[in-house]
């Protein structure tokens, strides 16, 4: 029989799809609002970018608040132990059917080179996006917070380079979900909370 | 034609007016209190008793009693037709002024000062200190009965009369006394007489200002509609002293001075959409974007949002107006008229090549109310940028501006390429010392218009490509019929062209784009190359 390992508890599995539904939902709409393409129309894609944008708010702080009370925020402390066999093995070992160099346990259940982009992931993209989204929510009140002369492009252009961060990220993401020992066995685990131990 | 028009338009305001009355009867049955009328009724008045023959005659016995309304009449644009600019130093008035149009007054005064507030104003002779000349009834006139006839300075028939002289038409004379008598405040009749039909005809001119305007639906002007708010052109130009707010020589670019209040906002404009509506005027409870419209409130004018687009009412505007191709004869020697499929004139060998269109969507600038004219004898310059009859000023960042629609209106007109002057040639009057429009002879009616404004004229005349800006104010829609976010928020939207700002949806940064979609590109080439060997390498396995 295979060995199965619970790593993925049940909030930490509601986090991570409700989230991975709003951020699509703000791609697609807020690459509307950017002019990229049309879909809702522009005014419809700003209130649904808007909704949304205050529905991931709220699923954050339950995360946040998740995160330390579990202590699971050490999951995200970086390492660069094994980086290189990791980077090796996605470069090379994948082909050859070698197996994964990384044992995930429920005490530490991401790899070197995920710690290390969900780190990047907390220190450039969210503060980029967050803060710049966050004035784009409060447009009116830049003047009494003290920016009277802050300009729209930057703070827009920040946040479209903060946009498409994340769709970088989203794209390799969903790619890595596939090099686990079947191509949806990564997702299965996300799903049931149960990852195969190979 | 002016006067027919003016008929058809009386007509359809005498059977409103009936309609009006006929419900207010049917009201006055329900509710004893009547609404309050005047404390005078000027039928009871001696000075009024009696037949009057001509309009100076009426103006007098009006001054027996108001005995300052002619001095305070002869301070207003609407007696001297001239206007002082003192900030760019230019002297402005329909007197001084050229449009693309008719052009100008110099030698046709017989016939523009048809909308002269005054009596007999024919030549540059007329004297514009005489009280009796002022002329009252035009504007206080109720019966819509008051017609001035056209070639006759502004005076009015007050007896039977062959006119014009030796042409055996025989004028009907206009009730005077009756009209002296039933005198009241100004209608949009009254207004709507001149400035319905500024250009010569049926809102040629203005675009947001037409015939339409006598009895609109509230999809034509939320203000003015009469199932709606009813209001007449004095509702928002409130005036005293008979000086009529609401300059289209000095406009308000940008009213920072919020509503209007008792004891406050002395001389200020109350004609401005933030006197009543003040500066923040979207509201939670009618929107719920009314936060993020405020903030556009800041830098957009009222107008370019909530006026969809100009000529909405069912009359056309004139868009274009060739005069560079008028004197065109057909094969018989006949002058040409040619219509389009509405029956709109597109041609006149008197006139050009004209270009009408109704519903029209404004162009857009930035205003701050700073106009400059191009008045007659300054230089020009020929070249692909069209003169701009007048230039409007404004930007993004002088803190005045606001983002303004505007009807432009194009054409080429007379201009003398020695001099580098525009020309304001004579065209009006009769075949003998008439202007071109019964000679047909550019030379002549040059010479005449320039000699009468006293500018030199080389004798030779070529035409230049010309442009007019008129900001719209009128017709303004119902808030649900106003502009939606994506007709600007777009690539090729409305405000385009509009410089300064960064508009969503309009404006992104190029190199940050295509650098960008250029990675997402390489980073799904990237996992499709990856898996593609995943897949090869396990089937050798």
């Amino acid at each position: 029989m295979v060995e199965r390992v619970y790593i993925f508890k049940r909030f930490e599995r509601f986090w991570h799809w409700a989230q991975a539904a709003l951020i699509m939902f703000l791609l697609l709409t807020g690459f509307e609002i950017h002019g990229t393409y049309g879909v809702f129309g522009f005014e419809k894609a700003v209130e649904y970018h808007t909704i949304a944008a205050w529905m991931l708010v709220g699923l954050w702080t339950f995360a946040v608040f998740w995160h330390f009370t579990t202590g699971e925020w050490k999951q995200y402390i970086p390492t660069t132990k094994r980086v290189t066999e990791m980077v090796r093995f996605y470069a090379f070992g994948i082909f050859k059917g070698e197996s994964h160099p990384f044992k995930q346990t429920a005490l530490s259940k991401h790899n070197p080179l995920q710690r290390l982009a969900y780190l990047g992931v907390l220190l450039v993209i969210n503060p980029l996006i967050w803060t710049s989204g966050w004035f784009l929510l409060f447009f009116g009140s830049w003047a009494s917070w003290g920016f009277p002369n802050l300009s729209l492009e930057l703070v827009a252009t920040a946040h479209v380079i903060g946009a498409f961060m994340i769709l970088l990220f989203l794209i390799v993401h969903m790619y890595l979900t596939t090099t686990g020992h079947t191509p949806l066995a990564h997702i299965k685990a996300m799903i049931t909370g149960w990852e195969e131990k190979h | 034609m002016l006067r027919t028009r003016s008929a058809i338009a009386l007509l359809a305001g005498a059977l409103l007016g009936a309609v009006l009355t006929v419900t207010n009867l049917a009201q006055a049955t329900v509710a004893p209190l009547a609404k309050p009328s005047p404390t005078a009724d000027h039928s009871k008045f001696k000075e009024l008793q009696k037949q009057f023959k001509s309009g100076p005659e009426v103006t007098k016995a009006c001054l027996s009693c108001h005995t300052e309304a002619a001095k305070q009449v002869h301070r207003t644009k609407h007696w001297t037709w001239e206007f002082i600019n003192t900030e760019k130093n230019q002297k402005l008035g329909k007197k001084n002024v050229l449009n693309n149009f008719c052009i100008s007054i110099p030698n046709n005064q017989q016939y523009c000062t048809n909308c002269h507030v005054g009596y007999g104003w024919k030549d540059k002779n007329f004297d514009f200190t005489s009280e009796e000349n002022v002329d009252c009834l035009v504007c206080h006139d109720t019966t819509l009965s008051y017609v001035k006839q056209p070639g006759m300075a502004g005076h009015v028939v007050g007896e039977e009369m062959e006119f014009p002289k030796g042409s055996g038409k025989i004028l009907k004379p206009i009730p005077l006394t009756k009209i002296a008598q039933s005198v009241g405040k100004t209608s949009r009749e009254t207004c709507g007489t001149c400035h319905f039909f500024g250009g010569g005809g049926d809102g040629v001119k203005h675009g947001d200002m037409d015939s339409s305007l006598y009895a609109p639906e509230k999809d034509v002007d939320v203000h003015m509609a009469v199932d709606g708010l009813n209001f007449n052109c004095g509702t928002c130009h409130q005036t005293s002293s008979h000086d009529i707010p609401g300059s289209r020589y000095t406009p308000v670019g940008k009213d920072k001075g919020g509503m209007q209040v008792r004891g406050k906002n002395e001389g200020e404009n109350p004609a401005t959409c933030v006197a009543c509506h003040d500066t923040k005027p979207h509201k939670a409870e009618n929107s719920k974007h009314a936060v993020r419209l405020n903030i556009h409130a800041e830098k957009i004018a009222c107008q370019t949002c909530h006026i969809p687009a100009f000529a909405r009412g069912g009359v056309a505007t004139k868009m274009s107006w060739d005069w560079s191709t008028a004197g065109k004869f057909d094969a018989d020697g006949k002058p040409i008229v040619k219509k389009d499929d509405h029956g709109h004139t597109i041609y006149e060998t008197r006139k050009g090549d004209f270009v009408v269109a109704e519903n029209v969507k404004p162009e857009y600038y930035w205003f701050n109310g700073d106009i400059t004219y191009t008045l007659l004898g300054d230089k020009i310059v020929k070249s692909d940028k069209p003169v701009g009859i007048n230039m409007i000023g404004g930007s993004a960042t002088d803190g005045k501006s606001m983002i303004w629609p505007f009807k432009v209106s194009r054409g080429k007109q007379p201009y003398d390429p020695e001099n580098q002057t525009l020309i304001a040639p004579h065209t009006t009057g009769p075949k003998s010392g008439g202007g071109y429009w019964t000679n047909f002879d550019w030379d002549r009616a040059a010479r005449q218009g320039m000699a009468d404004a006293d500018a030199p004229f080389s004798g030779k005349v070529d035409f230049v490509s010309t442009e007019m800006y008129w900001p719209i104010a009128h017709m303004v829609a119902p808030k649900d019929k106003s502009v939606g976010c994506a007709e600007c928020h777009a690539k090729d939207g409305r405000l385009a062209d509009i410089k300064g700002i960064y508009i969503p949806g309009r404006d992104a940064n190029p190199l940050i784009d295509k650098t960008a979609w250029l990675l997402v590109l390489l980073t799904l080439l990237g996992v499709i190359g990856h898996a593609a060997i995943r897949i090869f390498a396990s089937k050798k396995h």
